[in-house]
């Protein structure tokens, strides 16, 4: 007989779904089937029980063969690279649960290491808006209830968040949006005809880089005031329509993405969203929100910014935590070859840094705890696979809004594994041990 | 005749990139999800190679080679799209102009046509760049 969990957390993306159901074996050790989540959720919980999954840790040798070592000898590696390293970087957490988070801030105040999280190459530049100028935002829930505007600008959910819009901010019925996608106009900002903007009621389809020109241009939009003909390759008649449709709204939400984040502009692209959420408080109800990607990323931010005082990028090599982007954050600090050791959990920095910083990550001592085979195991010196987070073992995680929701376990990883809070602990008693702490 | 076009590239997240992520980064789904370049149809023009052919597309900070697809989310003229993964970062601006965020997005390439070069797997395209001894 097999059994059924139902309400499980889908561990992807910053949408954090719970209303999954999984198909378990009787003894609780086989994961068959997955259902009510997204393609690629799907794959994240079916892949935790692939046959040719590697299991213990292995230590990279000067031939580039790998050699399986016990749990114990990879506690000691990592532990003596961050007793001995004078300028450590603990980077990732975001996909790992907030009590692993806790454990690794620990082991940077000990280490003395520079501490950072996939903000760094997403939502970092809106970290800093947000702390220029406030963000006016708002739960999902409130999206789903009340949102009859609902703005994607620079972020493409069909793909990255597959199930956002039927969850929460297109197709539900809600309180006061009772007839679903017919309650509500949807607004996409992109350089490309994306799957979202084919379902747009108005699609914005601007110049690329041209973010910050089109913002003002609604606020300029919305007061009534002259614009020029064609403003980042949209006509001012369309800007125009657009920002009527904002006003009329009852209440309405902006979503922003990479497309804001990445492009030149950067932290001053989302300054501008802010201010046009804060123009059309004027006229009615507006909030604003980033949409965040990994599944914990936010909750990253959260552990950081409640222990540290700030979101990403710390430095705590003084022995106090510092924060300035551009000077403590990761990639600034990989490019300028300031780091001697690199630990990285819950993240692919070898995939998705620029390829000058993942450079200097293969050129020092490393550790990489992922369950996973990928970019950043290649060429790390040590790969500490661990149980998947989310489907082998729970924790607190938070969505994309800030709500915080505890992840369950559905299933045991393979014999002898560690999860994440585990191995960090081991690692933890043995650098105090080392470093002499209490 | 194959020519070498300019384009402005950006890169983001697609679904098929998010399967392949969680299926395993070391198998050729990856590849086929991520190492390509999605291009306008009157690009394919401009640059007078098939689709599906294989392109070296070349930046400032680098080059690599993927393959030429046309663009599903189009039209899109002038602008090129590699999904987000290693063959995008090996010529996307690293620069963050102090802000801790490299420019993944609004990046000027060149792309000419390669057919016989080709495109390495995930794992190993960065173990290459990285002079990573494998076995």
């Amino acid at each position: 007989m097999t059994k059924t969990i139902t309400d499980v957390i889908c561990p992807f993306c910053g949408t954090l779904c719970d209303d999954l159901e999984v198909v378990v074996s009787d003894d609780g050790k086989k994961l068959l089937e997955v259902y009510n989540s997204c393609v690629i959720g799907t794959e994240k919980f079916l892949h935790s029980q692939s046959p040719d999954r590697v299991t213990r840790p292995r230590m990279h040798q000067e031939d580039g063969s790998w050699k399986e070592i016990s749990y114990d000898e990879a506690v000691e590696y990592s532990a003596q690279m961050l007793a001995k390293a004078k300028k450590p970087l603990m980077f990732g957490w975001s996909s790992t649960n907030c009590e692993a988070q806790s454990v690794g801030n620990e082991i940077a105040e000990i280490a003395k290491a520079c501490c950072d999280n996939t903000a760094a190459t997403c939502h970092g530049t809106t970290l800093i808006a947000v702390q220029d100028i406030g963000l006016p935002t708002c739960t999902l829930g409130e999206v789903k209830n009340r949102a009859d505007r609902v703005i994607f600008w620079g972020c493409n959910p069909a793909h990255a968040h597959p199930r956002h819009m039927s969850r929460y901010s297109i197709f539900p019925r809600g309180f006061f949006t009772g007839k679903g996608q017919m309650s509500r106009k949807l607004i996409v900002v992109d350089p490309r005809v994306t799957d979202t903007a084919k379902m747009a009621d108005v699609h914005l389809q601007v110049e690329q880089g041209k973010d910050y020109e089109l913002l003002d241009a609604l606020r300029v939009a919305f007061k009534g005031e002259w614009l020029p003909d064609v403003v980042a390759g949209i006509p001012s008649e369309k800007i125009r329509e657009a920002a009527d449709m904002m006003k009329s709204g009852r209440f309405g939400i902006i979503f922003f993405g990479m497309g804001v984040t990445q492009s030149l502009g950067k932290n001053h692209n989302i300054d501008e969203a802010i201010a046009v959420t804060k123009d059309l408080n004027e006229y009615t109800k507006f909030s604003i929100m980033p949409m965040r990607g990994h599944y914990n990323v936010t909750g990253s931010g959260e552990v950081f910014a409640w222990q540290f005082g700030f979101p990403y990028a710390v430095d705590l090599t003084r022995g106090f935590a510092r924060y300035n982007p551009g000077d403590t954050s990761t990639i600034d600090l990989l490019n300028r070859g300031e780091i001697d050791a690199m630990f990285n959990i819950g993240s692919d920095p070898g995939a998705h840094f620029p390829i000058s910083a993942v450079k200097h990550i293969a050129s020092v001592p490393s550790v990489c705890v992922d369950p996973h085979l990928t970019p950043t195991t290649g060429v790390s010196k040590l790969h500490v696979p661990v149980a998947f987070n989310g489907v082998e073992c729970g924790g607190n995680c938070y969505r994309m809004d800030n709500v915080p929701i505890d992840c369950r376990k559905v299933v045991e990883p393979p014999e002898g594994m560690l999860t994440d809070e585990q191995f960090l602990t081991k690692v933890r008693d043995r650098l105090k041990q080392l470093k002499g702490a209490a | 005749m194959a020519n070498k076009i300019t384009l402005n590239l950006i890169s983001g997240r697609t679904i098929q990139q998010g399967v392949a992520i969680e299926s395993g980064k070391e198998k050729p789904l990856y590849r086929t999800a991520a190492g390509i370049i999605e291009m306008d149809p009157s690009d394919f023009k401009k640059l007078g190679g098939w689709k599906s052919t294989n392109v070296r597309v070349t930046s400032e900070f680098g080059n690599v080679i993927v393959k030429a697809v046309e663009t599903s989310q189009g039209p899109h003229p002038g602008l090129g799209f590699i999904p987000m993964g290693p063959w995008a970062n090996a010529i996307i601006d690293p620069n963050t102009y102090s802000t801790g965020m490299p420019t993944f997005k609004g990046v000027p390439v060149t792309v000419e046509v390669a057919m016989n070069e080709p495109i390495l797997l995930g794992i190993e395209l960065v173990q290459k760049l990285c002079g990573v001894k494998t076995e």
